[in-house]
């Protein structure tokens, strides 16, 4: 007993309370850190889904807290879901995002695999110039592309943007996709071949299931940039039946200087619900690693 | 019939680096033969030409009789054991062994059979449904072995299959392997950096370095004849002494001498082999520590007692090793752990010269 006293005396002792208090405040500090950003961040959805609930009568009548809705009603969202144009937005975002996800997935998929694996000549060169096209701001492609895109017949044709989103995630995916295949050791092609496997089955059955967190990173932001895109719907679609939702939103729902804000608010908010679904089911595969336990850990 | 044969093969990547300069090799059908050397010999890179993941800049390969040289890995009937096991991460053992096989378009009924049968001879029958992830080193060892074994291919090609594991676990998946091919003798080609692994293992021993052969053999004949200064070196450990000498003539006799006050008369069966070597500068005797002992009995013909100041002795229990410098160089005895061997004491020692080996320095030869 003595000696246990003795051991865990006074010196020792001060150190490892000094550390903790020390974890204590730098854990002290993220949290305000953070709850700065979660305010920052959080504040305007919050606003956007308190007016949403508002009824056009409240908004204009600017009494009380702003903050809540005193008469709750779903109105706003009744109303967009039995309007035609609202049902075309949505609609019209939805395929073409499918479409530029599957699109823009396949071609990152085949670059990455090739880039990262088959090692021809000029690989490495081609793989920092996808990175690098990554780098160009869509803003200043926009009037070159619209050329392009007019010689094509394509200016106000929804089609255009399946051909256009693509040039903005293709990159970026495949830059993400060249990074989890370069992880995935080499061996495990190697073993493949000798297996029996075809370049496209080790593809298919190795690659793509080992690096399904990667792919799922990958598709995410695929997503992310079809159904958030603004620029480019804005700039090509001029008439309402071939407007997406972001651009639909601010078209139609503002007329004049009238702002339905009630209705933009509930719009908003049923466009951003699909991004946040599919990030809450996600997210958990995104972070799980499967390459654990291929080779030696 | 599964031979292989490497002819003149070489292999060189861009900046004229060889990495393979031109070796020969004929395996027998049946035969487990183990190329080993330090890293960089060239063992990796020829064992992967032979399993066509590497091209090969000239010569040819032969397996079963065919030139392989333009056939892709899978179509020549190999099966290799990796390092890192390269087990597919995303599937449970039953399905990595089952991989080649399905591929191959094989039967269901046919693959279980295999699966099974593989299973039950390397012990992992309890393992089949688990991931990769969850088994332990020993255990993903045994799998890819498995994986290789189910396949029944012409030719198993392992690329230093046991670095990864532990010592104990090292010996103990040695003996396994060992016992694999006594169970099913398909021609082996086993890469190693470890000259036990190598010793125990083989049939043959091919030792590489800077992509040459420098001597092919059986472990015995590796250990007991070894043809240069390298291969005495490498094979066998603690390594063998070499420590520089001259070689002396008097009255017809020839002496070693290592310096003023130390000289051992050459074994009288060797004299005339090394006659023609008297006063050359550059020679090394080369005498393994198992030929330095300490005294027992009256010396035999050939074996001759010196006293040696010991620097260092450690004791591995069944045997004594003892460290001592002559004329500047290191070298080392194995000694009786009772033989009272005590650092920085003179000590009495025993040379067995029917064991030695004279070194030509400048050409790395053994005379």
């Amino acid at each position: 007993m003595t000696s246990t006293a003795t051991m865990a005396g006074a010196p020792p002792r001060k150190k490892v309370g000094s550390l903790e208090r020390q974890n204590r405040w730098a854990l002290r500090g993220s949290y305000a850190a953070l709850s700065v950003f979660v305010v920052i961040f959080l504040v305007p959805p919050f606003y956007m889904i308190m007016t949403s609930l508002k009824s056009s009568a409240e908004i204009s009548a600017q009494q009380g807290n702003p903050w809540i809705a005193r008469d709750p009603t779903l109105e706003n969202f009744a109303y967009l879901v039995s309007n035609d144009q609202f049902q075309r937005y949505f609609f019209n975002s939805v395929w073409v995002t499918a479409l530029v996800v599957i699109l823009s997935m396949t071609i990152a998929i085949l670059a990455a695999f090739s880039l990262s694996r088959m090692g021809f000549k000029g690989s490495q060169v081609i793989s920092t110039g996808v990175f690098l096209t990554y780098l160009v701001p869509p803003s200043l492609l926009f009037i070159p592309l619209f050329q392009i895109v007019g010689s094509l017949g394509l200016i106000n044709n929804t089609w255009v943007l399946v051909l256009l989103f693509p040039t903005l995630a293709v990159p970026f995916c495949t830059w993400i996709m060249i990074g989890y295949f370069s992880s995935i050791p080499r061996e495990l092609d190697e073993a493949a071949l000798i297996d029996g496997a075809s370049y496209p089955q080790i593809l298919l059955k190795i690659f793509i299931p080992v690096a399904l967190p990667g792919i799922i990173a990958a598709t995410i932001f695929a997503f992310t940039v079809g159904w958030g895109a603004f620029l480019y719907p804005l700039a090509y679609l001029y008439s309402a039946d071939q407007a997406v939702l972001t651009v639909g939103i601010v078209r139609e729902l503002i007329r004049g200087d009238v702002f339905a804000w009630g209705t933009i608010m509930a719009a908003c908010v049923m466009g951003a619900a699909p991004p946040i679904i599919i990030y809450t089911f996600l997210m958990d595969y995104y972070v799980a690693g499967l390459t654990a336990g291929a080779t030696k850990g | 019939m599964s031979q292989v044969s490497i002819r003149k093969i070489v292999k060189s990547y861009e900046g004229d680096v060889q990495a393979v300069k031109g070796i020969d090799l004929e395996i027998e059908d049946h035969e487990f033969v183990v190329l080993v050397g330090p890293s960089g010999c060239g063992k990796s890179t020829t064992l992967r030409m032979i399993a066509g993941l590497e091209e090969i800049t000239s010569g040819e390969i032969w397996i079963g009789g065919e030139v392989v040289n333009d056939v892709p890995p899978r179509d020549r009937d190999i099966a290799m054991v990796f390092q890192n096991y390269a087990l597919y991460p995303h599937m449970s053992v039953f399905e990595n062994m089952a991989f080649g096989l399905k591929l191959r378009k094989f039967s269901k009924d046919e693959i279980k059979r295999r699966v099974d049968e593989a299973a039950t001879m390397l012990d992992i029958k309890m393992l089949l449904d688990r991931k990769p992830k969850a088994l332990s080193g020993g255990q993903r060892q045994r799998v890819a072995m498995g994986r290789a074994i189910v396949r029944n291919p012409k030719v198993f090609l392992f690329d230093e299959p046991l670095s990864n594991l532990d010592a104990k676990l090292r010996v103990q998946m040695r003996t396994e392997i060992k016992k694999v091919h006594q169970l099913v003798p398909t021609t082996t080609v086993y890469v190693t950096h470890d000259q036990v692994e190598a010793m125990t293992l083989a049939d043959r021993v091919v030792v590489m370095n800077h992509g040459v052969i420098e001597q092919v053999g059986a472990p015995q004949e590796l250990y007991h004849n070894p043809q240069t200064r390298f291969v005495a070196g490498f094979i066998g450990s603690p390594a063998m002494n070499f420590l520089p000498c001259r070689l002396e003539e008097a009255a017809g006799a020839l002496r070693i001498r290592l310096s003023d006050k130390l000289a051992f008369p050459v074994p009288e069966n060797r004299t005339a082999r090394y006659r023609p070597h008297v006063g050359k500068s550059s020679l090394v005797l080369g005498l393994r520590p198992e030929h330095i002992t300490e005294t027992k009995r009256h010396p035999e013909p050939g074996q001759h007692d010196f006293d040696m100041m010991i620097d260092v002795v450690e004791p591995m229990g069944m045997e004594t090793l003892v460290y001592f410098t002559i004329q500047g160089v290191e070298a080392s005895g194995r000694v009786n752990p009772n033989a009272g061997a005590v650092a920085m004491q003179s000590m009495t020692l025993r040379a067995d010269l029917n064991n030695m080996h004279l070194i030509d320095d400048t050409t790395g030869k053994v005379l």
